[in-house]
């Protein structure tokens, strides 16, 4: 396959990219994110996490099922610091 | 801070249906979409559903969403729906934030059923990303909810129910399909559902790959090519194929980010389309006092998401003092029709998933 087919979208990374960090020894979801960027986007990893778990899972030989997914936090989407500050109005 | 009973997260069928069971129950029930029209994805299926009657067999998914709602209407005086709302998280302490009209809003249920149902999964080849390339189910929803045609010509990858039917409903709005390529050795859908498409002149191939899309501003060519038995591409066998449009149909994953901020276990699933959680009989995560119903639970269909919703609305609303007085009987019933639906050698693999999931 050819190496520059983008995996995420989000902070445009090429496989090419991912089996470079993997090689050099970062074999986790949650390393790939840190040293990357990868799944801190708009899709929050919804397209790409799958993607690089066989990407790992191919080059380091573990099953995907042993594999970790990355952490998960709030919020799932964009949004305004001033809407959440505006929020505090609703706190008790 | 918005107090009530039950938050229930995804008014699709399974979040309907466990809305409509706790409600019933007599639990106070706040229900959260983010979309402004409640049923998720029944809203956009146009063909009628199997199954059997108890599941509203033979009736079309929209008509479906429009009979919950009614039923849901039975009980509005237990219900509260927000729309146009979208979560953005569930802290360990059981409070839910989201937003609404650029507002904030926090919410503190006593228990929670989380009902987001599941993402459409992607494929890595090259030049994914050119506009024209769509996830089959968006392509449903541009045709079937905005009545917009994707194109003029549809390549459709993967041969599961998904691909069958949106091919089908592309050719009932005039667009022609191409052909349907699978890489699997055989066809995953139900046969009369792929019959049909036949019948129409469509190709189907199985154990076919994408290798790679062409295209300068938008997709012009795909490039197909045949798989061995290992599922490598064979060199030489390669076929061009013109069209505007590509959509992938290669499957769903549970939208389960939720469920992990919450802390709730998870496992890789794959019979259940990917990272599920453990759960119990009554549907309650390892997190106390939160669900799951529906395809975040593991990828099925929408009758066994319908009667999972209204089994987990009742325990949920059971859980936090709401017994409904048919509580035995309603779940003896919801489990034999679950049992129904996951038996014989199609349900193998959602069993074998439910087994692991359930710790069995």
């Amino acid at each position: 396959m050819d190496n520059n087919t983008i995996i995420c979208r989000c902070s445009d990374l090429s496989l090419q990219d991912i089996r470079d960090l993997i090689n050099d020894g970062y074999t986790s979801l949650e390393e790939i994110k840190r040293i990357s960027r990868a799944g801190m986007g708009p899709c929050q990893g919804r397209t790409c996490s799958q993607l690089i778990l066989r990407e790992i899972s191919r080059i380091t030989g573990k099953d995907i099922h042993d594999l970790q997914p990355c952490t998960n936090r709030p919020p799932t989407m964009g949004i305004k610091l001033k809407t959440i500050a505006d929020g505090r109005e609703s706190n008790d | 801070m918005k107090y009530t009973d039950l938050a229930i997260i995804g008014g699709g069928p399974a979040g309907l249906c466990s809305a409509i069971s706790a409600a019933s129950s007599g639990a106070k029930v706040l229900l959260i979409d983010r979309n402004e029209k409640l049923g998720g994805q029944l809203i956009k299926q146009t063909h009628m559903f199997f199954g059997s009657e108890k599941q509203y067999a033979s009736k079309r998914g929209f008509n479906i969403s429009e009979i919950l709602l009614d039923k849901l209407n039975d009980y509005k005086e237990n219900v509260e729906i927000l729309n146009n709302t979208t979560v953005l998280g569930l802290y360990e302490d059981g409070v839910i934030t989201a937003t609404k009209d650029e507002k904030y809003v926090k919410i503190k249920p006593k228990a929670t059923i989380i009902a987001t149902g599941a993402s459409e999964k992607v494929l890595a080849f090259p030049n994914n990303d050119l506009p024209g390339i769509y996830g089959a189910g968006a392509v449903q929803t541009l045709m079937n909810v905005y009545g917009i045609r994707p194109g003029k010509k549809v390549l459709m990858i993967g041969a599961g129910n998904i691909g069958l039917i949106v091919s089908y409903q592309l050719m009932q709005a005039g667009v022609e399909v191409v052909g349907i390529i699978d890489a699997a050795p055989k066809i995953g859908g139900y046969l009369v559902h792929a019959s049909k498409v036949r019948r129409m002149g469509v190709p189907i191939l199985t154990r076919y790959t994408v290798k790679e899309a062409i295209g300068n501003d938008t997709l012009e060519k795909v490039v197909i090519s045949k798989l061995d038995e290992n599922w490598n591409p064979i060199e030489g066998t390669e076929e061009v194929i013109e069209t505007d449009v590509m959509c992938i149909s290669v499957g769903l994953s549970p939208l389960a980010e939720l469920l992990q901020q919450a802390g709730c276990k998870m496992m890789y699933v794959p019979e259940l389309g990917g990272i599920a959680p453990l759960r119990n009989e009554n549907y309650e995560t390892t997190v106390d006092s939160i669900f799951v119903a529906g395809d975040v639970a593991g990828v099925e269909e929408a009758s066994s998401a319908m009667v999972e919703g209204y089994l987990t609305g009742l325990c949920a609303a059971e859980k936090i003092g709401f017994k409904h007085e048919n509580y035995l009987e309603l779940k003896k019933d919801y489990r034999n029709q679950l049992e129904a639906l996951r038996s014989g050698p199609v349900g193998t693999k959602i069993r074998s998933g439910i087994n692991k999931v359930m710790g069995v």
